[in-house]
């Protein structure tokens, strides 16, 4: 096992070093370049704006950009007051060594950028997922043990909609119920907040946190609670007919430790599998859902800098992501061996 | 159980000796009785049509008509009208037939791209099948929709002539473009599955060339598979385009697309809610009943789960 998990993550890092020249060409290849935007800001003069290229290191050819990205550039002189003439060391340490560079868009570090942003998404898809798979896990078994009764057929008829909902619309639809039209018959105020994650007046108290929370994860929630209360449906439906569940029933045990002690405890596994992959969601977040409410998270920091431009975010979060997905698939796995063990990786 | 078993596996030998009933007369017959796919099959007829039908549509879909905008819902303005005064309807319709064009171009692409690479992956295996399955990986190691995101924003900008502003075609290439990785797979989990067994070695034995082994002994029995995943595929094709033009890095206004109409409600909701309501409920019934026909036909090619949905297994 130990020998698997070493040979998985050589080639994780094997797959990381192609990713991040694809998508580093990805990035910088694109037309314009990341000075596009203030190119057609008249105030800013073409000699500025080449005096700008060269301090960002964008004039240099494209592989010595990935280089300096990957390694950092303090081992060279670089042109850091854009003279075009090459003065003193450089001062970026690299990716390898932590360092994911300077926004464009705000002159602070992409890490910084990313550490303001993360713990919103965390916290908000955290509590998302949270209480998807609670709602999740009793509709799933309720389906499964009434397999084809008219509860299942309403609740599977519930998951195919669920399903089926774009998420943007989902926000913007209840947006329209609970902002718009629903007032609070006291105060005559919105019944639940547009956006943000409390209110700027008012004390950030807990009910305050949780009263702008309550849309933002229904828009979230729904498409996981559908997806996962069928996946726990099959997974169930998988294990309910075998041998060993009828060998269970006529040793004479009740239903109830028939259903959870031995077939529910198998049909977990996928779904722990499942949830393993689906961690990087947790850090990408839900962009639609980070948009529509304006909820100051990494979806909504991927998407300003992407309309900006702003190249070293779009590295930094994209290559982030890409990591979380690769070592999410290998926990994946592990995960998968541990719980079941007829799996063996030789 | 094992008796079941026999009774249905002697079902299903019936059915398949029974004189001229090739595999799609079989697979209609057992979708005709999964009421969902029927469902699903007779809503997405109804809105193809409706799409289809936009060219007789009274209003232009991009012309604006000052007098009349943001009228509600109405005998004449089915969906009422827009901020320019156009018909949401017409927008709605023409914005259909973008949206699903853009998914028969995901399906065909990931089709072009996918089947052949899982075919020669599993085919051939050794150097090729390494090979195209790392760059498969890679491909599953993108945060898609981001990529997605981060494509739409550059394309946007580009002029060149058959793919400029973000338009069906190239919406269509590049959403496909990262979706033929599960197909390959399938493709490939079939291939090897197979190309092993007695029937492949005897027809290369009466001298069957490799194309003619990998293209009529041994894809036929993937076809279940790719049927049901391109369904699943157009779906999540019309949902991811749906989502870029809702941010903007989709297909680009005047053009209406079911996302850039939603996205152009998001300033007027409050006002003028049908704006919002309509285009998402377009999404929302194509995506289910794309949904539906694909559970029919996940059943239908496979005909044990079809006889355990009649309860007698």
């Amino acid at each position: 096992m130990s020998s698997f998990i070493l040979r998985r993550l050589i080639q994780t890092l094997l797959l990381l070093f192609l990713l991040s020249i694809v998508l580093f060409a990805l990035v910088n290849l694109a037309p314009g370049g990341p000075m596009v935007g203030l190119g057609q800001n008249r105030r800013v003069r073409p000699e500025q704006l080449e005096m700008m290229r060269r301090q960002f290191g964008l004039d240099q050819p494209l592989p010595v950009q990935y280089i300096v990205w990957l390694a950092g550039n303090d081992w060279m002189q670089v042109d850091s007051d854009g003279d075009g003439l090459p003065d003193q060391p450089g001062q970026r340490l690299g990716v390898l060594r932590g360092d994911f560079g300077t926004s464009i868009n705000t002159r602070q570090p992409v890490l910084s950028e990313i550490s303001q942003r993360l713990p919103n998404t965390i916290y908000l898809m955290g509590i998302t997922i949270i209480l998807a798979i609670l709602i999740a896990i009793p509709i799933g078994i309720l389906s499964a043990t009434r397999q084809y009764s008219r509860i299942d057929i309403a609740l599977t008829t519930f998951s195919f909609a669920g399903q089926a909902i774009p998420e943007f619309w989902l926000g913007l639809v209840l947006i329209i119920i609970f902002y718009a039209w629903l007032k609070n018959p006291f105060t005559g105020d919105p019944l639940f907040p547009a956006g943000g994650m409390y209110s700027l007046a008012g004390s950030s108290s807990l009910t305050d946190r949780l009263w702008h929370l309550i849309l933002p994860v229904i828009t979230g929630a729904l498409g996981w609670i559908s997806w996962y209360s069928r996946f726990i449906r099959a997974s169930l439906l998988d294990v309910i007919h075998a041998d060993y569940l009828r060998t269970a029933r006529a040793k004479g045990l009740s239903e109830r430790i028939v259903l959870f002690k031995h077939a529910l405890r198998n049909a977990l596994v996928p779904l722990i599998t499942m949830l393993a992959l689906d961690l990087p969601t947790i850090f990408s977040g839900a962009i639609f859902v980070e948009l529509l409410f304006a909820w100051p998270g990494m979806g909504r920091l991927y998407y300003q800098a992407a309309s900006a431009r702003d190249y070293p975010v779009l590295m930094a979060v994209l290559m982030i992501g890409a990591t979380f997905i690769i070592l999410s698939n290998l926990l994946a796995d592990i995960v998968y061996a541990y719980l079941d063990p007829r799996v063996r990786y030789e | 159980m094992a008796d079941q078993r026999d009774w249905l596996s002697t079902e299903v030998e019936v059915e398949r000796s029974m004189p001229g009933v090739n595999m799609t007369s079989a697979v209609w017959r057992r979708l005709r009785r999964h009421p969902g796919a029927i469902a699903g099959l007779i809503l997405l007829g109804l809105l193809v049509a409706a799409v289809g039908l936009a060219n007789f549509s009274p209003y232009n879909p991009e012309a604006s008509e000052m007098s009349i905008k943001f009228q509600p819902p109405s005998l004449q303005h089915w969906m009422g009208t827009d901020a320019l005064g156009r018909d949401l309807l017409t927008r709605v319709l023409y914005g259909g037939r973008i949206s699903l064009t853009v998914g028969l171009i995901v399906v065909a692409i990931a089709l072009l791209i996918g089947v052949p690479v899982g075919a020669l992956s599993g085919y051939y295996g050794g150097w090729l099948d390494v090979l195209l399955m790392r760059v498969t990986d890679t491909f599953l190691s993108l945060p898609s929709f981001m990529v997605l995101i981060l494509l739409g924003a550059f394309l946007r900008e580009i002029k060149i002539p058959l793919i400029e502003r973000n338009n069906v075609l190239t919406i269509g290439l590049v959403i496909g473009s990262l979706s033929w990785m599960t197909t390959a797979r399938l493709v490939r989990a079939t291939f090897l599955t197979i190309k092993s067994m007695d029937y492949i070695t005897a027809a290369r034995s009466m001298g069957a060339s490799d194309w003619r082994l990998i293209s009529r002994h041994i894809l036929p029995n993937a076809i279940g598979p790719i049927v049901v995943e391109s369904t699943l595929e157009l779906a999540y094709a019309i949902i991811e385009e749906s989502g870029l033009s809702f941010l903007g890095f989709g297909i680009r206004p005047p053009t209406p697309s079911w996302g850039n109409l939603l996205s152009d409600a998001q300033n007027y909701f409050v006002a003028s809610p049908w704006l919002a309501i309509f285009p998402g409920l377009m999404i929302f019934l194509t995506i289910i009943s794309v949904n539906y026909i694909g559970d029919g036909l996940r059943d239908a090619f496979d005909p044990y789960k079809v006889l355990e949905k009649v309860g007698e297994y």
